[in-house]
Formats: structure tokens, C-alpha cells, sequence
């Protein structure tokens, strides 16, 4: 496998310098400012009718990039991605690709490229043809093309199947000549559009590993929008949560996941238990919360300051624990200042997990999820069993929206 | 097993159905007139002779089929008039598709990319003209085009002619009403396949670096083909045997296989030569039609 990788790598240096010679397609190396990102999006806003479908976004990404535009159905992330490729104009705010506003350049005349989440295969052409289209366009000669479109169709581990038609190729081939056929101009930023949520799980779960390395290799900006989260934290090294066409937060995978900025986006990534309550006092470095559920939890000091009074502690399944009697060892009982008492109400055994609901004697429920790091778990708890859910200060954290 | 049968029965009798129909309603007819097309032409009811008597014995039947020949045929190959006709009524569709095809396919990609509701309005718009009779059409572009008609008195008082232009009895009038008449049967074809196509697929093409002429070249019109080549059957088959308009509209120095087939039938009552014209007619045109159905299959085929 990994020499096969290599193969390809060869095959893909020891084509480039010629094709880029010769490809008038290939990215004219602009005169880009050190400290100007490669994409810059800039208060960009877009309405249709009275639906405002985007809202003053603005977010720099870097050249080499995987960045992902996450968010539900109907947040403005897929007319985002629209505007970047050119099908849509922005009513308001500037698109800088390398320094250039390209917000009103038509979509054959900018550097960039779109995988469709149709795929949008043409019936007609075959796999070469398909791959080829780019490249006629943009006057390469046929040698050239020749060239080009099988270092792609090897690039996708297409090779044999030039002469197919797309009704003659499985879902997961469509898919990959979809990607070969958008990666053939070699654009500045390639934009993929739900690329892989018509294959099944497995397959995608697969795909997910190749196009981050198929990204490293190119070093291209791959921009992708999903609606799947856990796809989004595979790819992208940076994600931009879109909701009700606003961008809400950009971080990585794991300062989403553990310092979401906002409720919302606390409960859209990934599970989440939330409490809501009022500040009550400061102890030392942590903040004492009265609230309505689980009574005063003690919260390490967050970084940003805490204005409002009322407030939301929000914590993990996974980083709630539980046990039978509370936490024993003194070292432990040093840092778990959260306790909650309540009766196991649900189990569901997951295979790599187990996730337990406890209502507690408020009447409120925590999830907490345990990872089944054993074969045999002699520690597992029954439904109706009472247990004590705990949690330490530094494992919750506290959201003020 | 009893409910197996239950469900291949209609099967079994829907896939037979349009045998049936073929059966009853084109081939039995066209026995009769391949028939007629093989007899000889008498002053009698029918004017024909022989006609099969099947209650009057072997014997005769078998004279009256020795009396069968193949004259008629001849006759239309060795007069230019029958020659002069089939060329002309194929010149005629041929054109007249043309200038449909050309006048049809913007309308039908105009609509297939208005608003959805807007489409609905449209195509009632392209439908309307049906809800009047055929012929209450024809007569009233006669009533538009006779010499104080509405073309030119519209033209007189633009000044755009000194005198008022002959326009009936010309070919001119005649393709005019063939387009008016025929341009539907154009457009609905074409519109269904233009309106079915995935809108990304140009998008994907304009994204690739085509222009938009080169989107249409490339990817809109070879995806179309299907539907322009309905469209084109609809019109040219139909148009080669057409009557009426011709012979309301055309002048009468030249005729369309039509029209000499109405006057072989009705005037000169030879139903004889009439049925040849009609059996030669029916297999000129069976050929672009199974031309068609070979480029479907090889377009199936290539799938």
C-alpha cells in the first residue's frame, strides 16, 4: 500500500514540471503578501428574497488548508461554498483569492474548482473524456491531456476504467472520478461540496483517510462542506460552524469539541450535558455555580471572563464518571468536587462504549459514556442501580449563551 | 402457485396489448389497402377489382389472386408526377423541421430555466392554441395573410410595403402554417428532456473553464439529442403526409404526396394507385424512424 503511494508520488513529480510547462491552467504564482492568507472572506452576505442565506461572514484560510464549513441543513454553508466557486454573488463583501476580489468573476474564469455532491458526471463523455474536460478547456495540448488525466486517474486508483461510462462504474468510482476530474486543473482551492454522503458508511469512513492524504500529497486548499460533524473533525485541520447563515465559531476539531463558544454549538458538536444556573461566588480559581439541576458545581476558572450571571455548565458524557459509592482515593476525591446521586435508568452497550442515563434526584438526567477498555467489565452498572455520577472542576466548562 | 398466477395474468395480457392494438388498428388496415394497391381499378362499388369473396370457393379465390399485380408500383416510378410529389413532400418536412427545430429549441431551453411556477404558465401558453380546431386555425391565417388581410394592412400602414403583398398560395404561407401549426410537437419533446437535466451539470462544465456557448455545445446539447430527435420524428413524419395545410395555403403548381394521394382518391376515385401512393408513403417513412429506434438501442446499448 504504502509503496504504491510512493509509485504514485514518483509518477506525479516525474509528470509535473513538463505539464506545468506547458498548462496555462496551472495557478500563476501570485504576488501573495506573507501576511495575506490565500482565501480571505470578507463580511460576506447573501440573500434570496427575504431568506438571508448568509450573513456577514468573514474568515481567512490559509494555502495548503483543509478547512471544513460544518453546520445543519439550510445554514448558508452550501451557498457559501456556491459564492467561492462563482454560481452565486455575494450582495455584500469581498472574496480575495491571493489578493484578488474575485466575488464577481464568472465560475469558468477563477482558479478554483468544485466537487459536486451529485457528482455531476458528464452521462455522455467517459472516465478520460470527464477528466479531460478541464484540461480542452484550457487549451492544453493533447499530449499533455494525455499525460495529465492518467496521472489522475492514478492519482484516484482508476486505472483501467478510462474507456467507462459513469452508469457503468459503482458509486464510490463515480465519486473518485468526480475528485480526478475537479483535481485535473490543479486549482488554487478545490471546493467539495458534500463529497461523500452518498457512499455508505464504510465506504466513507475509507474515503475520509484518502482525501486527507490525497490533500497532504497536493498540498491544494480543500475546502469541504458537510453536515456530518464527525466527518468534519476527521478532515479538517480547521472548521467553520455555520448556523442560520452566520459563522459561529472557526477552531480545530478539539477546541470545538472542548471549549464550544456558545450552547448551540456545544449541543451540535457532538453530546452534551447542560445545566443551566447563576453564578453564585468565587473561590480561588474556580467558579461556584448554583444550579437549577445539579446543584452548586464548582467550575474552573475559564479563560474569558464571565459577565452574565446566568449561565449554562456544560460537560461531556465521556468525562463523567461513576461509580458506586463516589470517588474514593484521596487524590481523586481532591479534584472530583462534582458529585450527583441518582438510579441508572438506560444502558446502551455500543461495542467500544457504553452510555448510561442517570436521573438524578432532581429529576434531571446525565449521559455519561465509558469507554470499554476490557473485555470483561466487572464494573459495569444495571438499570435501576444507584450509582454517583462525578466530575472534576476542570472537565466542565461554563457558556454565557 | 393460485397467487402467482393471479399476478402474471394481467402482466401477461398488458405486454400483449399493444400487439393487439397494432393488430387490429394498423396492420388488419393495411392488409386492406396493400390489398387495394394490388388490384385493378373499376367502375363499380367497390371500384375496384377483384374483391375476395370468401364464401365462393378455392377456385375462385385462387383466379382472383392470379389477377394481382404490381402496376400500380410501376406507374408511380415511371410518372414524375407521383417522383416530383415524394420529393417535394420530403423537401418540405425536411425544411419545415429546420425551421422548427431552429425556432423550437430556444423556446423549449427558455422555458425549461424560467421559475418553476412560470414553466406551468408557459407551456398552458404552448398548449392553448389546441383547444381551438385545427382547421379554425388554418382559415383564420388565411384571413391574416389574403391580400386586405391583417399582414398586410399591418405592413401598409408601417409603410414597410407600397402595395399589399401576395402572400396566400405560396410556399412561404404554406411553411408558415406548417411551423404555426407543428412548432408544439417541437417544443414539448424538448422541453422535457431540457427540463429533467441536472441543473449542475452545466455548472460543473462553466466550473471546468467552459464558456457558456461552450457549456451549451458540449454538454447541454449532446444531452438534449434524445429529445431533438423526438421532437424531429413528431414533426417530419406527420409533415411529409400533410394535407391540408398545403392545400389551403400552397399554391397548386406543385403537390405534396398528400395532396396527390386526395386526388388519386376522391377525384380521380383510382383507390388503386391512391392505396400504391399510401403503401410507398408507409415505407418511406418507416425508414428514418427505424433509423431512431437504432440510435436508442446503440445509446441503451452503450450504457
Amino acid at each position: 500500500m504504502a509503496e504504491k503511494a510512493q509509485a504514485i508520488d514518483a509518477q506525479l513529480e516525474a509528470a509535473r514540471p513538463e505539464a506545468e510547462a506547458a498548462a496555462p491552467v496551472t495557478p500563476e504564482p501570485q504576488a501573495v503578501r506573507a501576511d495575506m492568507p490565500l482565501l480571505r472572506i470578507e463580511g460576506v452576505a447573501k440573500k434570496f428574497g427575504a431568506f438571508q442565506a448568509v450573513n456577514g461572514v468573514s474568515v481567512d484560510i490559509a494555502a495548503s488548508e483543509f478547512f471544513a464549513l460544518l453546520g445543519p441543513s439550510g445554514c448558508g454553508k452550501t451557498t457559501l461554498l456556491r459564492m467561492l466557486a462563482g454560481f452565486e454573488t455575494p450582495d455584500e463583501g469581498r472574496i480575495l483569492l491571493g489578493g484578488k476580489d474575485i466575488a464577481h468573476v464568472l465560475p469558468h474564469e477563477r482558479p478554483v474548482n468544485m466537487m459536486f455532491q451529485s457528482y455531476a458526471l458528464f452521462p455522455h463523455l467517459n472516465v478520460a473524456d470527464n477528466v479531460a474536460f478541464g484540461l480542452r478547456r484550457a487549451g492544453m495540448t493533447r499530449a499533455d491531456i494525455f499525460t495529465r488525466v492518467a496521472e489522475m486517474v492514478a492519482l484516484v486508483k482508476l486505472e483501467g476504467l478510462e474507456k467507462r461510462k459513469p452508469d457503468q462504474l459503482s458509486g464510490g468510482q463515480r465519486q473518485r472520478v468526480a475528485l480526478a476530474r475537479a483535481l485535473a486543473r490543479r486549482p488554487q482551492v478545490l471546493l467539495l461540496d458534500e463529497p461523500l454522503a452518498a457512499l455508505d458508511k464504510k465506504l466513507r469512513e475509507s474515503t475520509q483517510w484518502e482525501l486527507m492524504e490525497l490533500q497532504r500529497r497536493l498540498g491544494t486548499t480543500f475546502i469541504i462542506v458537510t453536515h456530518d460533524q464527525e466527518e468534519a473533525m476527521t478532515v479538517a485541520g480547521r472548521i467553520g460552524v455555520m448556523d442560520a447563515g452566520r459563522l459561529e465559531q472557526v477552531a480545530t476539531p478539539r477546541e470545538l469539541y472542548e471549549a464550544p463558544v456558545s450552547r448551540r454549538i456545544a449541543a451540535f458538536i457532538g453530546d452534551i450535558n447542560l445545566f443551566d444556573g447563576q453564578v453564585e461566588s468565587r473561590e480561588q480559581n474556580r467558579l461556584m455555580i448554583a444550579t437549577r439541576d445539579a446543584g452548586v458545581v464548582a467550575v474552573a476558572e475559564p479563560r474569558n471572563p464571565i459577565t452574565k450571571t446566568i449561565v449554562s455548565v456544560a460537560i461531556r458524557p465521556e468525562k463523567v464518571k461513576l461509580s458506586r459509592r463516589g470517588p474514593v482515593s484521596e487524590a481523586v476525591n481532591a479534584r472530583a468536587l462534582n458529585r450527583l446521586e441518582g438510579v441508572v435508568t438506560d444502558v446502551s452497550y455500543l461495542g467500544g462504549l457504553t452510555t448510561y442515563k442517570v436521573k438524578l434526584d432532581s429529576g434531571a438526567v446525565v449521559r455519561s459514556s465509558m469507554a470499554n477498555t476490557a473485555r470483561i467489565d466487572v464494573d459495569a452498572y444495571a438499570v435501576s442501580q444507584r450509582v454517583v455520577a462525578w466530575f472534576t472542576c476542570d472537565d466542565c466548562l461554563v457558556l454565557e449563551q | 402457485m393460485s397467487a402467482r398466477r393471479i399476478f402474471v395474468r394481467p402482466a401477461r395480457f398488458s405486454a400483449i396489448a399493444p400487439y393487439i392494438w397494432m393488430l387490429l388498428f394498423f396492420l388488419v388496415p393495411f392488409g386492406f389497402v396493400a390489398k387495394i394497391s394490388l388490384s385493378q381499378t373499376a367502375i363499380a362499388q367497390p371500384p375496384y377489382t377483384p374483391v375476395f369473396d370468401l364464401g365462393a370457393g378455392g377456385a375462385t379465390l385462387k383466379e382472383a389472386f392470379a389477377t394481382l399485380s404490381l402496376d400500380n408500383f410501376r406507374l408511380l416510378v415511371s410518372d414524375n408526377l407521383y417522383v416530383f410529389s415524394y420529393l417535394r413532400s420530403l423537401v418540405v418536412a425536411l425544411t419545415a423541421t429546420a425551421i422548427l427545430l431552429l425556432i423550437g429549441y430556444p423556446i423549449a431551453y427558455g422555458m425549461a430555466r424560467l421559475p418553476k411556477p412560470w414553466q406551468a404558465v408557459v407551456m398552458m401558453l404552448v398548449i392553448v392554441p389546441f383547444w381551438t380546431s385545427f382547421l379554425i386555425r388554418i382559415y383564420a391565417w388565411i384571413n391574416i395573410l389574403q391580400h386586405d388581410g391583417l399582414l398586410n394592412q399591418i405592413l401598409l400602414a408601417l409603410h414597410l410595403v407600397s402595395q399589399p403583398v401576395v402572400w396566400l398560395s405560396t410556399d412561404t404561407a404554406m411553411y408558415l402554417g406548417i411551423v404555426y401549426s407543428y412548432l408544439p410537437f417541437m417544443i414539448l419533446p424538448l422541453y422535457a428532456t431540457l427540463a429533467k437535466m441536472e441543473p449542475a451539470l452545466e455548472e460543473a462544465a462553466s466550473d471546468l473553464g467552459a464558456s457558456p456557448l461552450h457549456v451549451f455545445w458540449l454538454v447541454t446539447f449532446p444531452l438534449s439529442l434524445p429529445g431533438v430527435g423526438a421532437g424531429v420524428l413528431l414533426c417530419f413524419i406527420p409533415i411529409v403526409g400533410e394535407f391540408v395545410i398545403p392545400d389551403l395555403l400552397a399554391g397548386s403548381n406543385s403537390l405534396m404526396i398528400g395532396q396527390t394521394l386526395w386526388l388519386e382518391f376522391f377525384t380521380n376515385k383510382d383507390w388503386p394507385v391512391a392505396s400504391a401512393t399510401a403503401v410507398v408513403l408507409l415505407v418511406l417513412l418507416l425508414a428514418p424512424l427505424l433509423l431512431y429506434e437504432r440510435m436508442q438501442r446503440r445509446q441503451l446499448e452503450a450504457r
